[in-house]
Formats: structure tokens, sequence, C-alpha cells
């Protein structure tokens, strides 16, 4: 791999650094943390924020952000939860329904962003207060789900040595997680999302289709954040309107410290994955201590954060300076 | 040679009119097959309008456009650009994040069941750069390489479609002359592969080295086509400006022969950073002008920010009037009278979104504190009696600064910088991107201020402006000062030689 390669994937490659770092450390200090068991719960415990994050990726990437998917997820929750229990919807049409939801705001927020260029942060703003009031209108009390599809689909897992299982929402995450990496890599629309995310102005005379990728982008960022709905609706079997609530922050923290920058152009889906492991490898180590509050997830993130965002900087400033 | 051939690509009566502003009236122009057409006009005189009429960022209000004798409608680049109308502009338009690969195909790339097929990508975009005769591996971020190679590579997805028509916007400005060489040599080539070329430059040399016909365009009328061998430079300059260019001569005896007295202004003793210029010395007094001349890169821009505070000096030492400066920081610099008219007018200088009388009033508020509010009326009569100076043109001193050209923006860049009164006056590049008359004013200008005891630093590329503007100049080559040439020592031949073998 050449310099100017090697540069540009430092990001990532710190960021698997301390992921396997932090797995290991945490590992040895407690018992029992290197088992399948915990591993595999690593993927089912994050998924809604791992499918989240995968998708909002794209709108960083383009230099965006999108502030709604946190109130979409509750929304979708509680939008599949009640069409199923009180609709009585089966359950593939009321989670279909709850996706389309998604997919539709985001495309509506990404058409104000491609058409009218107002800033992506306010529109999705206005779509993180609209998403949140459509799910409290539609319940403000949490719902359990009794549907037998959904509880079978709910409850699926394969079976692995060791009491270790892969569950349903862990599939969806790796599902989510290697489509969107295909995407990202290999599709013209993941390519034209890092041109504008490097130059928009540039892209646009460069005669590719700016406004449907950014259209796009968001639709996809919808998409996901109804999909992670959907995952925490199986992983609670129950739906609840105010679920995501500050969840955006988590999953953009995610996406920084997977190494895409906020201004768009840089960084990559498997990043993000890395991100959310993280985080939940600080979770559990905070589970398996016992005594700490749950609130030190916080204090970590945010010195990661902090930490990831200096490094960038500082290997911005070294590729400028070895010009 | 220009074949009788039917034209290429042919404009009539092209009509467009921006709020205010009649920027084409009734424009024809017309392109054959296998030639360089040169567009040639002052700023403001509808050279880019014309350009993004043909190229599909604008709609004209009236008038047709025919390619290859069949009316066409573009309406964006990429819709142009699919009829076989390529566009290089003079920054790089490309994704810098991107690889160069990429940045050649993109948007057309071949695609199978796996999706973009990169082995086939990165074949097609050598065979493109290939053909401007380049080398390169393709799979480093365009970011990383020279913005000469961008252009390359700029050109190269332009001509990777099937292109009829290669509209070259001041490609030149930032190549240096190997560079440019090498663009020409491509630009020949692909001339003889029977393209039609559009040629917009700010270079005459340029021009008649490389066009075969020139269309002169003024205030947004054109104004005629000439075969380039039939035009004589001064009927050119004299088309272009709409005005006598014996008028241009006449800096070149003024600026001679002056001798400046008294105490240095500013004293730069040694100046450097460890990671950039070095043994930077020279001493301004009151009736000089410094130039800085040297290669793109040489450490000119680098000695500014030096100077004004921008980057702070390792080693060395400023003065003031024999005092030497301890902090440096833009703010202090401005407060002992230094004043940096920076090279990025767009990104460094403008604020695009302001009236022309707040851009000028900007400097002089900002040191005068927010507390000492100049009053609507004194700040009007100020940024009036400066935009006549300077002839600004509109000289509407209301209307967004965006509105104005390029050379009438620097103008009022200037005039920012001429209400404070500065004790030196650093102009990085006021010339580039400019019209000849434009140029004229400010070379004009800078001499003015010199005759009024101003003390000023001139820097530009183009070597002729600085022999005539500058008293003395300072020659640079790779970072390091080579050079100080003196009164009747400064002339091109003697920076030249400094430039190539000076210091040694």
């Amino acid at each position: 791999m050449n310099r100017a390669a090697l540069r540009e994937r430092l990001p990532v490659l710190i960021t698997a650094a301390v992921c396997v770092a932090m797995y290991v450390a945490v590992g040895l200090r407690f018992d029992k943390f290197f088992s399948l068991r915990v591993f595999f719960n690593l993927f089912s415990d994050n998924a809604f924020l791992g499918v989240i994050a995968i998708g909002t990726t794209f709108v960083i990437l383009t230099g965006g952000i999108d502030l709604s998917i946190g109130s979409m997820m509750g929304c979708a929750s509680i939008m599949a939860a009640s069409l199923m229990q009180n609709g009585h919807w089966p359950a593939f049409a009321a989670l279909s329904a709850a996706l389309a939801f998604g997919a539709l705001v985001g495309w509506c927020q990404g058409a104000l962003v491609a058409f009218f260029r107002l800033p992506s942060f306010l529109i999705t703003l206005a779509g993180l207060f609209f998403c949140r009031g459509v799910a409290l209108r539609i319940s403000q009390e949490s719902v359990q789900i009794d549907n037998p599809l959904f509880n079978s689909l709910a409850g699926f897992q394969i079976q692995l040595p060791g009491r270790a299982s892969i569950t349903a929402t862990s599939i969806v995450l790796f599902v989510v997680l290697i489509v969107c990496m295909f995407v990202a890599r290999q599709t013209r629309f993941g390519r034209t999302i890092y041109a504008i995310g490097g130059s928009m102005a540039s892209a646009e005379l460069m005669g590719l289709k700016v406004r449907r990728t950014l259209i796009g982008a968001y639709t996809l960022s919808g998409l996901c954040a109804a999909l992670g709905g959907a995952v925490f609706t199986l992983y609670t079997s129950s739906g609840d309107a105010i679920s995501g609530t500050g969840l955006e922050l988590d999953a953009i923290a995610c996406v920084v410290i997977g190494g895409t920058l906020l201004s768009g152009g840089y960084g990559s889906v498997f990043g993000t994955l890395l991100g959310v492991l993280i985080l939940g490898i600080v979770e559990s180590a905070i589970t398996f201590q016992g005594t700490l509050s749950s609130w030190w997830t916080k204090i970590v993130i945010g010195a990661l954060l902090l930490m990831f965002m200096v490094v960038q900087k500082l290997i911005e400033r070294a590729a400028a300076r070895s010009r | 040679m220009i074949t009788l051939s039917e034209p290429l690509l042919e404009l009539r009566g092209i009509v467009k009119t921006f709020p205010g502003v009649a920027a084409l009236q009734s424009v024809d122009f017309d392109l054959l097959p296998g030639e360089v057409h040169a567009l040639l006009g002052e700023n403001g005189a509808g050279k880019s309008t014309l350009i993004k009429v043909m190229t599909g960022v604008h709609a004209a209000d009236a008038g047709e456009i025919l390619l290859g004798g069949k009316r066409i409608h573009p309406h964006s680049p990429s819709d142009a650009v699919n009829l076989g109308i390529s566009t290089v502009y003079q920054e790089v338009n490309l994704a810098p994040n991107l690889s160069i690969a990429e940045n050649v195909c993109l948007g057309r790339e071949a695609r199978g069941p796996l999706g973009i097929r990169w082995s086939d990508l990165r074949r097609r975009a050598e065979i493109a750069l290939d053909r401007l005769g380049l080398k390169l591996d393709v799979r480093l971020p365009l970011g990383s390489v020279s913005i000469a190679l961008q252009q390359m590579v700029a050109i190269a997805r332009a001509l990777d479609v099937s292109a009829k028509v290669l509209v070259l916007d001041e490609p030149t400005s930032s190549l240096d002359a190997n560079e440019v060489a090498q663009l020409f040599g491509v630009v020949r080539s692909l001339k003889d592969q029977g393209l039609g070329i559009v040629f917009v430059t700010h270079f005459l040399d340029q021009v008649y080295e490389l066009s075969d016909r020139i269309t002169v365009l003024r205030n947004g009328h054109k104004v005629g086509a000439w075969r380039a061998d039939e035009l004589s430079r001064l009927e050119l300059v004299t088309n272009m400006i709409g005005r006598d260019a014996s008028e241009l001569d006449r800096t070149e005896e003024a600026a001679a022969g002056v001798a400046a007295t008294g105490e240095p202004v500013v004293s730069a003793q040694q100046i450097g950073t460890r990671h950039g210029v070095s043994d930077v010395s020279f001493d301004i007094r009151p009736g000089e002008v410094l130039g800085l001349a040297g290669l793109l890169g040489s450490g000119r821009t680098e000695t500014l920010r030096m100077v004004f505070g921008l980057d702070k000096p390792d080693m060395g030492k400023i003065e003031r009037s024999g005092v030497p400066i301890r902090r440096f920081d833009p703010k202090q610099s401005i407060r002992e009278g230094f004043a940096l008219c920076a090279e990025d007018r767009k990104r460094e200088g403008i604020f695009p979104d302001l009236s022309v009388r707040e851009n000028i009033i900007l400097v002089l508020q900002a040191k005068r504190g927010w507390l000492r509010k100049l009053s609507f009326r004194s700040q009007s009569a100020l940024a009036g009696d400066l935009a006549s100076r300077l002839r600004i043109h509109p000289p509407d001193l209301e209307g967004s600064i965006d509105r104005l050209s390029g050379g009438n923006q620097q103008k009022a860049l200037i005039a920012r910088w001429l209400a404070v009164e500065p004790a030196l006056l650093m102009l990085d590049e006021p010339t580039r991107g400019i019209d000849v008359g434009a140029k004229f004013e400010i070379m004009s200008l800078v001499e003015e201020l010199r005759q009024d005891g101003g003390a000023v630093i001139f820097v530009s590329s183009e070597l002729p402006e600085v022999v005539r503007t500058s008293t003395k100049v300072l020659v640079l080559r790779d970072r390091k000062a080579v050079g100080m040439l003196e009164g009747g020592q400064v002339s091109e031949e003697r920076v030249v030689r400094e430039i190539a073998e000076g210091g040694a």
C-alpha cells in the first residue's frame, strides 16, 4: 500500500487498533469476557444502533447531518407495534409500513436539502420534532407485542457452541453492513456520495447526479433509522414512542469515531461498525464491573470522540505538510 | 491550419441578462473543427457567461446554439458533456478525495454484477491519461498530486467521453512554464485529431502561441473575430480595452530612476520559518515599491504571510521604524500599519454577501473597535471617495460585492486597506485573473501611492509587471532569497538571470 493510501486509511486503522486494544484490555480484566457468547452479544445488543449509524454514515459522507434518526427509530418502533397490536396488521405488513415511512421522511428531507440547498442540520432538526411528534401521537404508552409470527422472528437465533447465538437482530445488522459496504465501495451511487463530500460544486460540474444522490443518501439514512426501530422492536418485543431519544448523537459519535469526517468525503461504513463496537465494549465492560454507573459510558465516549477528532486533525496537518 | 468546413459549434444571437446587468447582447460565436479559437475580453466582458451558456450552466434568454448544424439546448453541464461539449475550468473541479482513476471515469464507469469494475476503470483512466502523454499511478488520491497534474486529469476526464468541443477556461493560471508547454502539446495533438477548442486566457503570449482565431468581447458585445496571424497585439489590446493602448506604456517611464530616501518603514532581517522560507532580508523606505519575483512556489506568498504575522517567523527579526516587532499576529500587524491583500481574493479577501461599502470600511471599523462605529454618512463618504479614486465600476456602493467583476473586486480590496492609510501595503498577485485595463489601473495606483511616499510590496507572476512597477526587486528561488536588484539593475533580463542562477 502506498503512503497516500495508507494515510487515508489511517483513521480507520487507528479505530480498529483501539477497538481491539479495548476488547483485549477488558477481556484481561474480567473473567468470561473472552467468550463467544459475550462477543456475539456485542452485536445483538447494539444491532439497532449499528443499523442506524451505518445508514447515517452516507449522509455524513456527503458533508450533511441527519438529526432525525433517533426520533425516526422511536416512530418506526411504535408504528410497527401499534399496527400489529391495535391494527391487527400482519407482522411483515406492519414492519414494511414502518420502513416505508422512514424512507419517505428521509426522501422528503433529502429533497429539501437537494433542491432548496437548505442546511441539513435544520431540515433534519425539523424531522426530529416531526417524527417524535408522530410517534407520541400514535401512542404515549409503550405497546407490548404478542403477534405469533413476530415473536418467532424475535426469538429466532442460530445456536453456537458455548451458549452463544446469532440472533435475528444481529443478522439484520450483518446484512445491512454488507449491503452498505457494497453500496459505498462498488456502486456509482456510493462513489458519487464520496465525490459530493469531496466537493459538491465539483461533483456537479463533473456531471454527476448530485441531487438524486443526495436524496438517495437521506432516504437510505431514514430507511436505516426505521429499520433500527424495527430491530429495536424485535429486541424488546415492544414498541416505545420515546425510544431512541438522543440516539442520533450516539450514532453520529460512532460514525466520527469510525473515522468519517463530518465535513464529508472521507470515511467508511466498516469504520462506523467499529465505532459501534467500541461503544458496545465500553457498555459491557461497565456491566461486567457491576458497580460503576452506566453514565460512565457517556464519559468514555466523550473522551474517545475528542481524541479521534484531534487525531484526525493531526493526520490532516501532517498530510498538508508532507505535500 | 484552418480548413474550409462547416462550423462544429455555432452560437447565434445569444442574449443573457442577469438582474440589472445585460451580460451578453446578441453575441455570435463559431468554432471550426480542428481549430483553437481564443475567446478574449476584459473581466465583465461576458466571456464567462458565454462559456456558461455553451456548457449548459446558464440558459440563454434568446439565441440559438448549433452543434454540427443541429440545434441543441444543453440544460446542465452533464447534458452538454453528453452532447460532446466538455469544459476544463480554471480551478480544478474534481473530487480531491477520490482516486485519479475515479476522477477520470466517475459517472460513466463500467459496471458488472459486483458493481464497479475497478480494473476496467483503472485501465480506461490510464488510456485517457496516456493520450495526454502522462503515466501516473491512477490509484493515488487526486489531492496528493500537483495542481498541474490535477488539471491534466481534468482534461483527461473531459476527453474520456467522445468530446467534439473542448472548452479550456483559463487552464494555465496555476501552471508553471514547463507545465504550460506540456499542456499546449496536448492541445495541439487534440486539434490534429479534429477537436474544436475554445481557449480562454489572460496571457496574450499564450493566445498567439496556440490560437488560430481570436474572438474579442467587450461589455457583453462581440467586437469581432480575426485570424490570429492577421491581428497585431496592439490591435488586440485596443479592441479588448476599447481605448488607446499607448497609455499602457506610461507607467514604464514613471517608476524608473527615483531614489527613495529616509529611514526604512519596515526592515526584515534574515527572517524565515523552519519548514518554509529562509534568509529573507529587505528594507523598504517611503517611496519604494519592492517587487518579489520568483517562480510558483518560490516563497513569495510565504514571505508576505510572515511579514503580516500570519505565520510566525522562527528566525530573524522584523523592525518597524527601527523598533523590533515582538508579537506576531495579524491584528497587531494592522495596528503597526501593515496591510495585506491576499492572493485568493474570493476566499481570503471579499465577504461576498456584504455590500461594496461594507467591504471597504471593514478594516477601518475593525481597527477603530466596535464601540466607535463609523456613521453611515462617513462610511458612504469614505467608500465613495475611494471607489471613485480607484474607479470601481459600477459605482454602486450598496450592491453586493459579489456582483463586481474580478478586477473591480480587487480594487475594492485595495480600497479597504487604503482606508486605514497603511505604512506598508502588500499586494499578493493583485493582477491575477483580471483584465488588462484593471491591471493597468492597479499598477498606476501603486505608482501613485509610491509618489505620495507610500511603501508597497508587489508580488506578481508576470515579470513585466513586477519590473514595471517596482523600484527594487527581491528574487526568490526555492524558498530562499537569491538576489536583490535595485534602481537601474531592475530589468526583466536581470531578474530572469537571478531566478536562474542568482545567489550561487
